[in-house]
């Protein structure tokens, strides 16, 4: 039987039919759909986790392969930033039951702070590395991965990038492997990384990295297609069907193993073409590695270093031209309005922007819907730069700047990033005594990627109900004193805690709690109106940015279908002019 | 059909693109067809301007459609449509929604929602077809059905078989709005 399944998707149904028991992760786009696909198989034939972030993922996936199982952690690029310690390690101690670490990249930047190439951790680490560029391959890639690793002892690292992600395409389903559990050993040579250890077990991991590149030159993943052997294209994951799209006829090494190479298949394919190019995202990773084998080939010369490929900027780096008419490339010179994200209507964070835009603070910031708080008109963001770091930027500001400082500046996170990586930062502005104002924005869900639960939910990934970290105790337990619970629909008493807060020599910490717009399912509300008549076009409520309010040539109206009713806009209103629509 | 074909679905975060591509793919795979489509999940969810390309044919490699190469553009809001007109090849078709979601720079007027939207897809497009789908969606019972009055424009467009569709719907939409759906499949299937 075929279905239609998202890249994610389809790597979940692969690694379910590799017979994988443990699943973690923690969301981050592109990489949320694959656990939220393997939640919807059986509990009883997979554990499946959101974990506080990728580093306890990557931990439980590591134990539970140590203790026999198939194990999976599936994250985003950068949050294998977060994982990378365990990771390196990782490859040392080996595995028992197949470990396979799935890294979503993000080239073109559609949801990420930023667009590493993480093939570099492969190499880096010494860990395998399989990129598979469609759904049909993701999800044969996964099942070859977990083989892979029982068979060198090692981790396997599967590479997504977000084109290869979220395409839905054609996959063939099969049936759950039984794979029983490992036997367990306890080995302390094998999985305790003390130095004498480790040191042995680096000499080994060389030794089962050889063995490996002896492989990749036999391994099916990697494919010589003959063509036209006029051009010669070594290729791999989504950059091979862009290049298929440009270059039909051209000669392909197309490359599933994309760390460590297949030296031997390299060489032969270079020798059966006139002219050899590279095509990748990002990095010239590949390249590199073949230009080391003395191999001369074309890559980043004529190809970015920057952004996604797409089969136009292949066709135009080789052919010299595109596929669109020169008339039609002219229509797309027009000007259109940009249509940047934005909060949702009634989203809970944005009066809270408001406030901070309105005093004048500087702001931390973290990851999250509520990054959306730097753009216009709301602008009140300062620095956002990883998962966690608002609270550390904001004490390191205080260090540099001195306390006068800290009385302007606020750091504000969410509920699942104070989780995530937060709470590190609150116990050093406790211990290293800053005086900083933290606001969590607790909206009872993990947002920006799609509504998830976490720690401070009370829910698990199958909707189990479960203990509900408290946000209050966390930060009392860090050594904060002062903890204020807000509600962050409710502007006024908003800033006065702001005002006192930032003002005080202590570390603080306020809670804005309210659900987000979305899930707060339960909620009954009405739509608001602007009553023309009273309405003096001050235009106080248009700075709060909400998008189902628009100024029709000088008059606003309220979009009713759009608004969620949240009233901010008619507290904001000193005309009196927003008030509940009658319907 | 020996060729590729190319259909970009567009419009504002947050509409339902994702499951008109959804209905589009499965009827293009239960057609025998070899398809891709592709999605964007994230951030521009949260209200900004999102594609999602469907290709169907006897071999499709790239999960993205090319400027120049799209043969018809499916817009749930009409500055959307104008966005991605340009992705059309000469013979393509637009069918726009006659919704307007003015975008933030609009809203705080640093720019202009263009007030000759219409027009300039007509000199762009050999076919343009402009309807009040979430008006039709709301006669068939739920403004939320706005996407399949879509659907219902683009199969007659497409010159499918009508049951075809409706059974596609009938599989992909949550059960108990399958009645409400292919109400608004038949009137968008009827204006067109
Ligand atoms: S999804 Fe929720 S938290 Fe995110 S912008 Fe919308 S309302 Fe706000
Ligand atoms: S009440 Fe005002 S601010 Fe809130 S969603 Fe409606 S229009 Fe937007």
């Amino acid at each position: 039987m075929k279905d239609l399944l998202l890249g994610n998707e389809a790597l979940a149904r692969g690694a379910y039919e590799a017979g994988v028991r443990v699943a973690t992760a923690y969301p981050g786009t592109p990489s949320t759909e694959i656990t939220e696909a393997m939640a919807l198989y059986p509990a009883e034939e997979v554990y499946v986790e959101w974990s506080p972030n990728e580093k306890v993922a990557l931990e439980v996936a590591i134990g539970a392969s140590v203790a026999g199982a198939r194990a999976m952690a599936s994250m985003k690029h950068v949050g294998l930033n977060v994982a990378a310690d365990p990771l390196f390690t990782a490859a040392y101690t080996g595995v028992n039951g197949g470990l396979v670490i799935v890294t979503a990249d993000d080239p073109g930047l559609f949801s990420s702070q930023n667009e590493q190439d993480n093939r570099l951790y492969a190499q880096a680490a010494h860990i395998p590395m399989l990129e598979p560029s469609d759904s049909q391959e993701a999800k044969d890639f996964a099942m070859m991965a977990f083989e892979l690793s029982e068979r060198f002892d090692l981790p396997i690292l599967l590479r997504m990038t977000t084109r290869v992600s979220h395409a839905r395409g054609l996959v063939e389903i099969g049936e759950r492997k039984n794979i029983p559990l490992k036997e367990y050993k306890r080995d302390i040579n094998k999985y305790v990384m003390m130095p004498a250890m480790a040191k042995r077990r680096h000499y080994s991991l060389v030794e089962r990295m050889s063995r490996v590149e002896a492989y990749a030159n036999e391994c099916h993943l990697n494919r010589i297609e003959w063509g036209d052997r006029r051009i010669g294209i070594i290729t791999d994951g989504i950059a091979y069907q862009y290049a298929k799209e440009a270059m039909p006829d051209a000669s392909y090494l197309k490359l599933g193993m994309v760390y460590p190479l297949p030296a031997e298949l390299i060489k032969e394919f270079a020798v059966g073409v006139d002219k050899l190019y590279v095509i990748e995202e990002l990095e010239p990773f590949i390249e590199t590695q073949v230009k080391a084998l003395g191999i001369h080939a074309i890559g980043k010369e004529i190809f970015p270093v920057v952004d996604e490929l797409n089969a136009e900027i292949i066709a135009k780096a080789l052919l010299g031209r595109g596929f669109a008419t020169p008339e039609r490339e002219k229509l797309a010179g027009q000007h259109v309005p940009v249509r940047p994200p934005v909060m949702c209507p009634g989203c809970p964070h944005r009066g809270v922007f408001y406030v901070l835009d309105k005093l004048k603070l500087t702001v931390t910031g973290d990851i999250g819907c509520y990054t959306l708080g730097a753009t216009a008109p709301l602008s009140a963001m300062d620095l956002c730069v990883c998962m966690g770091a608002s609270i550390g930027s904001a004490l390191g500001m205080e260090k540099a700047r001195g306390k006068e400082w800290a009385h302007k500046t606020v750091a504000v996170i969410g509920d699942s990033t104070f989780i995530h990586s937060g709470i590190t930062g609150l116990i050093d502005m406790v211990y290293n005594k800053g005086t900083g104002t933290v606001i969590i924005l607790d909206n009872s869900t993990t947002g920006m990627t799609g509504h998830q639960d976490h720690p401070a939910t009370g829910w698990t990934i199958r909707k189990e109900p479960t203990y509900q970290a408290s946000l209050e105790a966390l930060a009392k337990a860090a050594g904060v004193n002062r903890i204020t619970v807000i509600d962050p629909y409710d502007m006024e008493h908003m800033e006065a805690v702001i005002k006192e807060e930032t003002a005080t020599d202590e570390p603080s910490v306020i809670i804005a709690r309210r659900p987000c717009i979305l899930l707060d399912k339960k909620r009954t509300y009405t739509p608001y109106t602007v009553d023309m008549d009273k309405c003096m076009g001050c235009e106080i409520c248009m700075h709060l940015g909400c998008p189902a309010m628009e100024n029709d040539d000088g008059a606003f109206v309220i979009d009713v279908t759009q608004c969620n009713g949240c009233g901010l806009c008619s507290n904001l209103c000193i005309f009196d002019a927003i008030k509940e629509a009658d319907i | 059909m020996d060729k590729v074909t190319n259909i970009l679905i567009v419009g504002v975060g947050g509409q339902g693109t994702l499951l008109a591509s959804k209905v589009i793919g499965r009827w293009a795979m239960n057609a025998g067809y070899d398809v891709k489509v592709s999605e964007v999940h994230g951030m521009s969810q949260r209200g900004g301007s999102v594609v999602t390309y469907v290709r169907f044919g006897p071999k499709v490699f790239s999960p993205l459609i090319e400027k120049g190469q799209a043969d018809m553009v499916l817009a749930f809001e009409k500055l959307e449509a104008l966005r991605w007109a340009p992705y059309l090849n000469e013979d393509g078709i637009v069918i726009a929604n006659t919704q307007e979601i003015m975008p933030m720079p609009v809203i705080i007027g640093a720019d202009e929602y263009p007030p000759d939207i219409m027009e300039r897809l007509n000199t762009m497009c050999k076919r343009v077809l402009a309807i009040d789908a979430l008006d039709m969606a709301m006669q068939a019972g739920n403004s939320k059905a706005a996407n399949i009055v879509l659907i219902g424009a683009m199969a007659k467009m497409m010159d499918g078989d009508k049951q075809s569709w409706l059974d596609v719907i009938t599989q992909v939409v949550p059960p108990r709005t399958v009645e409400i759906n292919q109400k608004a499949f038949l009137k968008g299937y009827e204006t067109a």
